[in-house]
């Protein structure tokens, strides 16, 4: 249902273009659940805005994102228009922000009840408060306003929003990260939920691996503006190929077990990504071929030392044809890392 | 609610308190004898001290003081020394033209900023944002009787279509007094506009990078209704309390206008008032304008209100 295709997205920034999503390629089918992962600034909120045709102004795309085989980058904008708040509802980071604090909730919820379903006033509260009933806010009055409501509370309206025309697809951007913890499980569970109720795919984005093997079936690990490990929740967990899939575990406080190990270092800025594998600076496999190339997903296992004949080495991202189009297979399930000396396979 | 409105009332009573005082405290540092001034420099002592007598002048300070609020509070509010009317009746003939010009301004202003505003702020960056924005910078820069003759010059004399300067009163219809009003409150509003459109740019700028502007997108909404509906209503505080200032000062800030077109307002009582010393309308128009900023000010947070829920106090 949804393809993105070798999406890439430079931003103007002082000092020119910077890009901060390089060929991304995923694909989501009806129903599934896909987690989306990576530490602030890898780009997550990036490519959810770009499915939604919600980039910030003066962004610049190629690639392709195919909603039901409709490229959404080349649409017009009332096609977008039509599809945003319809077929593609939207879950964002800061419940806090994310309300008009001039409308009450229930008008909120209402407003794309109306431009989308065109119901009738009374119609639309009825079916607000409906929503909002089962988003866990029964006993909240419609007519109140957001800065009397907890960020749960918030959040759970941001959902209904979202949810209220019965959108195919969900994404969901971080939409515990604000939240207390037990307001985070009741959150997810609810997503989880309302996912398998209404039928409709989901793109979880997440920094917390926890919160994917929790509620995904397969799993995206996003890096400095690209996709480096992908697969299965299952295969990944089982065999972590990716060295900063591995960091971003360690420093999961779900899945450690133990202490959380923070990674040491930060996400490079879009303007100051090293050559070849961005990650290279901070990863304890780093060897000199690292920083020549970059490597670009490969399906594992890799055979012998994790150089395949699919692997990166001789295909630079900077050549114009960059890597083949993902055939579908490759796409959905198939377990593939970007690495060139990817952990083995326990 | 009633609890709010007291407390309100209780701050708008002693800031009048205060400042009826401390402009009867300047007057009277001041030098300038009213009654010398008017009986001209040849007066003889006596007479001089039989009219001090007569003015009340002769009192001492507290007494005075305490005279002239007691009398406000009665509704007297004394007689000119200059005038030789009552001042209550000298303030309402000149409110009957300040007031409506300085609505009409205020009204021209803010139907010609928040649109130019709203419009530079969804075109930030744009050609046609920054010939706007230059038009403003040029608006706020003319000095407003500039304005107003270039306007007479036009409007008045090359294609005669408005009165150049007079105000015949309300007595003879609605029209021939607002046509007398209408040049000299394009002179005031041009530039508050410009000043109006500036700040409305800014503050719609800030709010559509809002979260809950890119909310309202991601539901569907264009970005014309998401900028009519979400950013312009909460970019509309910082421009309502703006109106509100420029209000106030529209009401008796007016001088130099009002001399372009030859208008009898508050302006010109103000600045011939404290020019011939004639205390008594001075400090009767300083507790007057400073209520009516109070006013003014309280109107301001009851729109505020209105607007945003948060500002509501719980209960009200
Ligand atoms: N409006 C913008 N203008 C320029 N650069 C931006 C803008 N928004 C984000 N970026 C940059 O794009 C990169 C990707 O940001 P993105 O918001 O997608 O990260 P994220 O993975 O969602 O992180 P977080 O967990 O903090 O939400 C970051 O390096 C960020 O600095
Ligand atoms: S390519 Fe090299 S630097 Fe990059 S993650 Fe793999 S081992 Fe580390
Ligand atoms: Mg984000």
């Amino acid at each position: 249902m949804l393809a993105v295709e070798n999406l890439s997205v430079s931003l103007p920034m002082e000092g020119g273009r910077v890009p901060v999503l390089a060929d991304v390629s995923f694909a989501l089918a009806r129903g599934e659940s896909v987690g989306l992962v990576g530490e602030s600034g890898s780009g997550k909120s990036m490519t959810a805005l770009a499915i939604m045709g919600l980039l910030p102004p003066g962004a610049a795309t190629s690639g392709r994102v195919l909603f039901d085989g409709r490229d959404l980058l080349a649409a017009a904008e009332p096609e977008l228009c039509a599809i945003r708040g319809r077929r593609i509802g939207m879950v964002f980071q800061e419940p806090m922000t994310a309300l008009n604090p001039l409308m009450s909730i229930g008008a909120q919820v209402t407003e794309p009840l109306r431009l989308h379903l065109r119901l009738g006033r009374a119609e639309a509260e009825a079916r607000a408060r409906r929503l909002l009933a089962r988003v866990g806010l029964a006993q909240i009055d419609p007519h109140r306003h957001p800065h009397q409501l907890s960020g749960g509370q918030r959040q759970r309206v941001v959902i209904a929003i979202a949810l209220a025309c019965g959108p195919e697809l969900l994404i969901a951007d971080e939409p515990t990260t604000a939240l207390d913890v037990t307001m985070q499980a009741q959150v997810l569970d609810l997503l989880g939920e309302l996912a398998a109720e209404q039928g409709l795919a989901l793109l979880l984005i997440t920094h917390d691996l926890g919160v994917v093997s929790a509620t995904a079936a397969r799993v995206m690990v996003m890096y400095a503006g690209r996709v480096v490990e992908a697969g299965g929740t299952g295969a990944v967990f089982a065999a972590m190929a990716h060295p900063y899939t591995r960091a971003l575990f360690a420093a999961s406080p779900h899945e450690a077990g133990g202490r959380p190990a923070p990674i040491p270092g930060q996400v490079p800025d879009p303007q100051h990504r090293p050559p070849g594998c961005a990650f290279a600076p901070r990863c304890p496999r780093a060897q000199r071929d690292c920083v020549a190339t970059v490597p670009v997903l490969s399906p594992l296992p890799f055979k012998g030392r994790g150089l395949g004949e699919g692997s990166a080495c001789g295909a630079s991202a900077a050549s114009p044809a960059p890597s083949p189009p993902p055939s579908p297979a490759s796409g959905r399930g198939s377990h593939v890392a970007a690495c060139f000396h990817p952990h083995p396979a326990p | 609610m009633t609890g709010y409105f007291l407390r309100r009332a209780l701050v708008l009573l002693s800031t009048l308190l205060a400042a009826s005082l401390v402009v009867f405290v300047v007057l009277q540092v001041l030098p300038g004898d009213p009654a010398a001034l008017m009986l001209g420099t040849g007066a003889r002592p006596d007479t001089l001290a039989a009219l001090r007598h007569h003015l009340g002048l002769d009192a001492p300070a507290w007494l005075r003081y305490l005279r002239w609020i007691f009398g406000i509070l009665r509704g007297d509010f004394g007689i000119s020394y200059t005038y030789n009317v009552p001042v209550a009746e000298l303030v309402r003939q000149r409110s009957a033209l300040s007031v409506p010009l300085a609505l009409l301004a205020i009204v021209l202003s803010t139907a010609i900023a928040i649109p130019v505003g709203v419009f530079a702020a969804a075109r930030r960056g744009s050609v046609r944002d920054a010939a706007l924005m230059g038009a403003a910078q040029v608006g706020v820069a003319i000095p407003n009787f500039w304005l107003g003759i270039l306007l007479i010059l036009l409007f008045a004399i090359h294609l005669p279509w408005l009165p150049a300067s007079g105000f015949p009163g309300w007595g003879e219809g609605l029209w021939p007094g607002l046509r007398a009003l209408i040049l000299p409150a394009l002179a005031l509003a041009l530039p508050q506009a410009a000043i109006l459109a500036r700040v409305t740019r800014a503050a719609v700028i800030e709010t559509l990078g809002e979260d809950f502007v890119r909310t309202a997108r991601a539901k569907g909404l264009t970005r014309g209704a998401a900028l009519w509906r979400h950013a312009v209503p909460n970019a509309l505080i910082p421009v309502v309390t703006l109106i509100g200032l420029q209000f106030s000062f529209l009401l008796a800030g007016t001088v130099i206008v009002e001399n372009v077109f030859t208008l009898p307002g508050l302006g010109r009582l103000v600045f011939q008032a404290i020019a011939q010393r004639d205390l008594i309308v001075v400090q009767d128009l300083v507790v007057l304008l400073a209520g009516s900023v109070i006013l003014v000010n309280f109107t301001v947070d009851l729109a505020a209100a209105a607007i945003d829920p948060r500002q509501r106090r719980p209960g009200a």
